[in-house]
């Protein structure tokens, strides 16, 4: 009894602590989540409805769309290969190579941005290649992508990489004893086995690509119609004071980063599930 | 052995380690030494200058200042919410645990955008807070609000899993030697969880280091006052100084470079940490 009071807090210290925690996560993380929708809705249904129908909206949801459905399918494959690189063989250099790819998320968003105008804009490295040619990829799309890419990048690698290193490569030598191919291998074992963590990947590098605002407001050019993706269409509206039409753009990607988390707490209730079911057998075993 | 046998057994190593080198070095490595190279060609002196500039050192005072008060903040704050999280059963825990992720998932302008409108003078929050004679938005409070929110998950996701695998025994055994709770606490557990802590702690540093979309909108962005280093870096691209912005941003890559070896090896200690346990 003793000893059972002793590896607790008192009551008071407890209710205390608790106050603390619930406080500061309502004032910090429900009330702006909150005031985004509450200000979106603000002069009711049919201005939310008509911000979002309006031909700007749609032109930055589209371009929205089109980036993160270019960089999320091209750090997808990436972050496949990288994973089974890393997790299933052994080389020389590979913690260089985790310390590379984990490199995009300790550069600010703007510098992110930024080297692609140093390299493709006009005064840039490949300047004069790039206009010789008649492409435009800084302040047009290409540049967009690009810079997309570049911050979304480890997101797919990095879930990846643990989960497969500690699936082990037993598995997979056993198919292949078995006299599977390569890729009977790789779709009817591998990838049933990563399969949680490859849809949350894709999630957090979905979510990235479509709400990212330093590194693609650096490389758009802020050309209205033709280089804004909906984080940029909320800040040109904000800044011009249209306060109502800014909220309502942003609910749309406030309700993303609600489906983000969704979906991350669903992946991880599923794998728990798998690792409880795994060990169940295994005792049966 | 078991190396050799790994090698002739699985397929594709060669074509996945190919497929990786050369994206990561087109996506990032060239990209990146753009950035040396450019300010390799601006010469010592010209380099100097366009770090130095008042305005520019005013950045870094703000940029640093307001950063380490977030993490500071968070460091508290992330302490108390991870240990309610892992220690103490109560209704819709689950709900917070799962909201402690929102500000990774809510993108920075958004985020920008919904707390310069909370603590503006006539916001839900700023409107009380200003009678107080408190002013948050378009100062460096507001920044620190800022980066607080954006640094949040850093500290409580860094710390949870080692407060969660922390064995009870160790305390149980603590407390029957006569150890009162608080002595455990400061003897035994704090000291078991302070690698993971600073780790979190540095983690939310460097993220505020290089923050922009969700400061820019609360700065009010006035020079020498109220103006981040990633605007400054801004503005002069606006201004077409790519050199000057070169310089800037090469100095704020070399900190979070240090920054990330630092936390690199906190990490490691903090995995040897744990494995002692």
């Amino acid at each position: 009894m003793h000893a059972r009071r002793a590896t607790t807090e008192p009551w008071l210290v407890k209710l205390t602590l608790s106050a603390i925690a619930v406080s500061f996560v309502v004032l910090f993380l429900v009330v702006p989540l909150v005031a985004v929708f509450s200000q979106a809705l603000e002069k009711g249904w049919g201005a939310y409805v008509n911000a979002l129908r309006e031909p700007m909206a749609l032109s930055a949801l589209k371009l929205t769309l089109l980036t993160a459905g270019v960089a999320v399918p091209l750090n997808l494959l990436f972050g496949v290969a990288a994973a089974w690189a890393i997790a299933k063989f052994d080389f020389p250099g590979k913690n260089a190579l985790i310390t590379l790819i984990d490199l995009p998320f300790g550069v600010s968003p703007v510098i992110s941005g930024m080297v692609f105008i140093l390299l493709f804009g006009r005064q840039g490295l490949l300047g004069p290649w790039v206009e010789a040619h008649g492409l435009r990829i800084v302040f047009a799309v290409p540049g967009l992508i690009l810079a997309t890419v570049f911050v979304t990048f480890p997101f797919v690698a990095r879930e990846l990489i643990p989960l497969m290193q500690a699936e082990g490569t037993e598995e997979e030598e056993a198919a292949r004893v078995l006299g599977a191919s390569g890729w009977q291998m790789f779709w009817r074992v591998t990838v049933p086995s990563i399969k949680w963590g490859l849809l949350y990947g894709v999630v957090l590098c979905n979510a990235r690509a479509m709400g990212e605002f330093g590194a693609v407001s650096v490389v758009s050019g802020h050309i209205r119609g033709k280089t804004n993706t909906l984080p940029l269409h909320v800040e040109i509206l904000y800044n011009e004071y249209n306060f109502q039409a800014a909220f309502a753009a942003a609910s749309l990607l406030a309700f993303l980063a609600l489906v983000t988390l969704v979906a991350k707490t669903l992946v991880e209730w599923r794998s728990a599930e798998a690792r409880a079911l795994h060990t169940e057998t295994q005792n049966v075993d | 052995m078991r190396l050799a046998k790994r090698h002739s057994v699985l397929p594709g190593f060669g074509l996945a380690l190919g497929f990786t080198l050369l994206y990561v070095s087109l996506v990032v490595l060239i990209p990146l030494s753009t950035l040396f190279w450019k300010s390799a060609s601006l010469g010592f002196s010209g380099f100097w200058q366009a770090v130095t500039a008042p305005r520019v050192v005013a950045s870094y005072k703000l940029t640093l200042g307001a950063s380490l008060a977030a993490a500071l903040l968070n460091g508290f704050f992330g302490f108390v919410v991870t240990w309610v999280l892992v220690r103490y059963r109560f209704p819709g825990r689950r709900l917070m645990d799962a909201l402690v992720d929102f500000p990774f998932a809510l993108p920075t302008a958004v985020a920008g955008i919904a707390l310069t409108s909370l603590y503006a003078p006539n916001g839900w929050l700023g409107a009380p807070l200003e009678k107080a004679g408190i002013k948050v938005a378009f100062t460096p409070l507001g920044i620190t609000l800022a980066l607080t929110f954006i640094g949040l998950p850093f500290v409580v996701r860094t710390l949870q899993p080692v407060l969660e695998n922390l064995d009870p025994e160790v305390e149980e055994a603590a407390a029957s030697l006569g150890a009162s709770r608080w002595q455990t606490l400061r003897r035994v557990v704090l000291p078991a969880l302070f690698p993971a802590w600073l780790t979190g702690f540095a983690l939310a540093f460097a993220r505020a280091l290089g923050e922009y979309g969700s400061v820019v909108f609360i700065a009010g962005n006035m020079p020498m006052k109220t103006e981040i280093t990633p605007l400054l870096i801004i503005t002069k691209l606006e201004q077409y100084d790519y050199a000057g912005a070169t310089a800037i941003a090469t100095v704020t890559l070399a900190a979070s470079f240090v920054l990330l070896f630092a936390i690199n090896r906190l990490q490691s200690w903090s995995a040897r940490q744990g494995q002692a346990e």
